[in-house]
């Protein structure tokens, strides 16, 4: 193992901000700020439910454009690693996962390890776990 | 009003994945990749909204309702020995792991305009959507509403 462009400030610095942000949505609305939860109860949307979580959404972009005058980051510095085909295969998964397992990174990483629930603990080990192996197939296995 | 603390909430979370650059997937790729060239930074994102996110539980749980909802909105309580739970997870991460997206960063992504984030999104939907089909009911995975008597 060798260790690689570690930024634990701004990593301490953004997690708080993303705390914050579920903090904010709970205390003030009752809401958990699960990420794929608040898209997937769109799809199809529910009557009297939709607005606040399209609010939401929106925010997440707004933010990273935000973000994108803050710092002068361009698009040059997001590298993808994946062919096409690839992408939209992780896309499928990623949108199917979280939809049968009820979260993703927010909502059992952070909304659900936040308040200690076993079942979102077990479910992050898990796509940790899948994922890392995965890593590992396509950068040392397949590709390397 | 609850519309807007949701945008602004969206907005918090968004800045937080542009400063902890969770929005590039080759950084999330380089955390999972932990018999490669490891990027622990990722562990200290989470470490810190969890921890945060803890302290709000707790005043949660103290106050009973949020200030503008008449209720919080937990998840329906559930066993932990869940095949569809730990079947998502796993799926989910084969993903995670293909591409270095998950939710949250995909779409805040889609503020640097690049072709591969708007079809990862699409994608993504599409597969949200599809696996919603086997299971109809289940948009009502929440405690329901306390009966008043």
């Amino acid at each position: 193992m060798e260790i690689v462009n570690f930024t634990p400030g701004a990593a301490i610095l953004g997690g708080a901000l993303i705390g914050l942000a579920g903090a904010m949505l709970l205390l003030l609305n009752g809401r958990i700020a699960g990420v794929a939860g608040i898209l997937s109860r769109l799809l199809p949307p529910q009557p009297g439910d939709a607005a606040w979580r399209v609010y939401f959404l929106a925010g997440l972009v707004i933010g990273a454009v935000i973000w994108r005058l803050l710092s002068g980051q361009t698009s040059a510095d997001i590298v993808f690693a994946t062919s096409w085909p690839a992408l939209v295969l992780g896309g499928l998964l990623v949108g199917a996962g979280t939809r049968i397992g009820n979260g993703c990174t927010s909502g059992h990483g952070v909304c659900g390890i936040g308040r200690l629930s076993p079942r979102s603990i077990g479910a992050t080990l898990t796509f940790m776990a899948t994922g890392v192996a995965t890593v590992y197939v396509t950068r040392h296995l397949i590709g390397g | 009003m609850r519309n807007l603390i949701a945008g602004v909430s969206g907005i918090v979370f968004g800045v937080g994945l542009g400063v902890s650059q969770m929005v590039n997937p080759d950084k999330v790729l380089d955390f999972l990749d932990l018999l490669g060239t490891w990027d622990p930074s990722l562990m200290f994102v989470m470490g810190a909204a969890v921890v945060v996110y803890l302290i709000a539980w707790r005043i949660a749980l103290a106050r009973q309702v949020p200030l503008l909802d008449s209720r919080f909105h937990w998840p329906a309580p559930a066993d932990l020995w869940d095949g569809r739970l730990f079947g998502g997870a796993a799926v989910f991460g084969v993903g995670w792991g293909l591409v270095g997206f998950c939710p949250g960063p995909a779409i805040s992504s889609l503020a640097f305009l690049l072709p591969q984030s708007v079809v990862f999104v699409l994608a993504m939907m599409a597969g949200s959507y599809t696996a919603g089909l086997s299971r109809p009911g289940h948009l009502a995975l929440e405690e329901p509403e306390p009966v008043i008597r």
